[in-house]
């Protein structure tokens, strides 16, 4: 019948791809006016942070100006005035790599180990454990937030940087934890296996075998721990104490300090100043970012 | 993921066979808590015992203590890896199961400054309910003047509050941000040129704190010199986009901010699970002569279902923790018209703590219902595989 029917039509073969379909089309208008939505909001931040202040509120908000400066930035990052000081948003730059190093390297530093743990050397109830975790990863931060600043009083850190940390470790905990027992689960069991054989133990196996072979997973687990500890608001706020408040507290209270009258474009180049880390961070190394979102949400 | 590979176990043995004691254990851990700390209650130890060391043991070194007794019971091998795993049980334990009993059991007090563990202090300030009943008579968490009739167009159930506002958020994010992720995941996934760009761009945002995305959104909605001000400059005179400043739009301003965010993630997710189908369904439903629309609509997404629900899961409970969006777009304004419950528990802080806790334990409880099922999903799939 097709043979029949195609030489009764004439020209055989495939049929010459169209140039442009109304279905391409239609999906590339699609995909292009959503990139201009997503695209707007950093243009925006970026443009305002170039003019002065004049030029703000004279001129259209999506006009880029002609005589851009970088006066608002210099502004943002020394002399901003958050409320009581006017030290600008170096001084919550600063804190929050304070904040995110040490945080970033003790929660790691105890998930993979537990991690390992459940992957490798699971115990009674070392599954209890970790649904325990899972599950708390789901409960509102509110329901946790006065027993820890209970735990934290009566350590006698609360309001300090150590406070912040603690925090962030445990807060950190389920999602990396779920990260490193699933990776070391997918890796061979003939290694581990063959490490016993030889006679490693349980620190040696994890130190000498599995983590060497495992700079992506603790790529992955930096980037998530680094942006989403930078990210932070709320624990900041309460855990860390004013002196040791968080680029995002500082940039909120920048923002809302209004001194003298409101300078967006301080406000906008503080605020891009603040989304500099994890947008660099994002930027640099897409693909294992995607991949971090991805083993935190599909759960094993 | 592939469990029965663990080493260690016999893997004849079904991974889920000790999930149900696991249970019991932890209701026992939690009950024996309940039962020494109330013993406690009346000891003469509460007074003796100074603070630090009441909580290192309620929080630490019970847990720890029972968690050796069964370890004696039960016995068990892999010392190095139960000392490793200290931390992570600690915090297990000691944060997220006692935290949360201690919030939920002080939320039925009338206690004024953060107490300890001491039991006296919960006996003493035993007042039943009453914390809740004054919560859900506040205007502030919420109001519900109940129906009013609008005409023609029928009834409308109208609430403000905290909690509402909550609520409207977290439906109206779920369903924008799915959808559109949805949406967003099928196009891309149209062997489309530049696919990389374009996934780029959407994810972007969702690498950013709250806090900046609150402030951008309140600079670009703001009335004065953002959208309404440079859409009327160009000549429509008439043209308002207040939402920002407006009591009744202000939580849609926020829906809008936080979708920016957020829509990206789900559409990495779905995009995943668009991924993980198998060609031979595309093929055989082309076979078939099914239009494309219709396989996603019919075969693909019902096949995604996992990912739906983890989707959903996760977007919730990011929605009913929703916090530093609105203070960093609105800071609850105007007035209190868009304030949410993490921000009237944090500033009921030191003033009305008992109010605090019982708003916490009712989110929790709001969690659980969300949760439950989706529970109920993920282990039953489990243990029949």
């Amino acid at each position: 019948m097709a043979n029949i029917s195609t030489f009764d039509q004439g020209p055989s073969g495939a049929k010459p791809k169209k140039f442009i379909t109304w279905e391409r089309f239609f999906v590339y208008s699609v995909l292009i006016v959503c990139a201009l939505f997503f695209l707007m909001p950093l243009y925006i931040m970026v443009i305002t942070s170039l003019k002065n202040i004049g030029e703000i509120q004279a001129g259209n908000i999506f006009v880029p100006t002609m005589h851009p400066t970088l006066d608002a930035w210099g502004k943002a990052w020394n002399s901003a005035c958050t409320g009581l000081y006017c030290e600008g948003i170096k001084v919550g730059f600063w804190n929050s790599i304070k904040i995110t190093v040490p945080s970033t390297i003790v929660s790691i530093a105890v998930a993979s180990v537990s991690g390992y743990s459940l992957a490798n050397w699971p115990f009674k109830f070392s599954e209890m454990f970790f649904t325990i975790l899972l599950l708390g990863s789901f409960i509102p931060y509110v329901v946790m937030l006065y027993p820890l600043v209970i735990i934290t009083r009566e350590l006698g850190i609360f309001s300090t940087l150590p406070a912040v940390i603690l925090v962030h470790t445990i807060f950190g905990l389920p999602i990396q934890t779920l990260l490193f027992r699933n990776y070391f689960a997918s890796l061979p069991q003939e290694l581990f296996k063959a490490a016993r054989v030889d006679g490693a133990g349980y620190w040696q196996i994890f130190l000498q075998v599995f983590v060497p072979m495992s700079v992506p997973i603790f790529t992955v687990s930096v980037i998530l721990q680094v942006t989403g500890i930078w990210n932070d608001f709320l624990f900041g706020v309460i855990y860390a104490g004013p002196t040791n408040y968080p680029m995002t507290v500082q940039l909120n209270n920048i923002v809302n300090s209004a001194q003298g009258g409101k300078a967006y474009n301080v406000d906008m180049a503080a605020t891009i100043l603040t989304g500099l880390v994890p947008l660099t961070i994002y930027f640099v190394s897409g693909k294992y970012f995607v991949r971090g979102i991805a083993a935190g949400a599909v759960k094993g | 993921m592939d469990t029965s590979s663990s080493i260690g176990r016999d893997s004849s043995i079904p991974y889920n066979r000790n999930r149900p004691s696991a249970l019991i254990a932890l209701a026992c851990i939690a009950a024996a808590e309940v039962v020494l700390w109330l013993l406690w209650a009346n000891s003469s130890l509460t007074s003796l015992v100074s603070s630090k060391v009441a909580v290192a043991l309620m929080f630490l070194l019970v847990p720890v203590f029972l968690f050796f007794v069964y370890d004696a019971i039960w016995g068990i091998k892999a010392r190095s890896s139960k000392a490793a795993s200290y931390p992570m049980m600690l915090i297990a334990l000691g944060v997220f199961v006692l935290g949360t009993i201690w919030t939920v059991l002080f939320s039925f007090t009338n206690i004024k400054i953060l107490p300890l563990f001491t039991p006296g202090q919960w006996i003493d300030g035993y007042v039943g309910f009453a914390n809740y009943k004054r919560l859900f008579n506040t205007d502030r968490w919420m109001n519900c003047p109940g129906l009013t009739h609008i005409g023609r167009a029928g009834w409308k159930l109208s609430c403000t509050g905290a909690l509402p506002n909550m609520v409207t958020y977290a439906v109206l994010s779920i369903v924008i941000s799915v959808s559109l992720g949805f949406l967003l995941a099928v196009m891309i996934d149209q062997k489309i040129k530049a696919e990389g760009v374009f996934r780029t761009i959407y994810l972007y945002p969702f690498a950013l704190s709250f806090v900046v995305t609150g402030h951008v959104w309140a600079w670009i909605m703001s009335p004065e010199y953002g959208l309404q001000h440079s859409i009327r400059l160009l000549g429509w005179t008439s043209f308002t986009f207040d939402w920002i400043a407006n009591r009744d739009m202000v939580m849609y301003a926020i829906v809008i901010a936080g979708i920016w965010q957020g829509t990206g993630f789900v559409m990495a997710l779905m995009l995943a699970g668009l991924r993980g189908i198998d060609d031979d369904i595309w093929k055989a439903a082309r076979v078939d002569g099914i239009p494309a629309w219709r396989t996603y609509i019919q075969i693909v997404l019902p096949m995604m279902k996992p990912v739906l629900v983890t989707t959903f899961v996760i977007v919730t409970s990011g929605a009913v923790r929703i916090y530093d969006l609105v203070v960093a777009t609105t800071d609850g304004g105007p007035g209190i018209s868009s304030d949410v419950p993490t921000r009237y528990i944090y500033q009921n802080f030191s003033a009305n703590l008992g109010q605090s806790l019982s708003a916490s334990t009712v989110l929790l409880v709001g969690m659980a219902v969300v949760l439950i099922p989706w529970i109920r999903i993920e282990f039953g799939k489990k243990s029949q595989g």
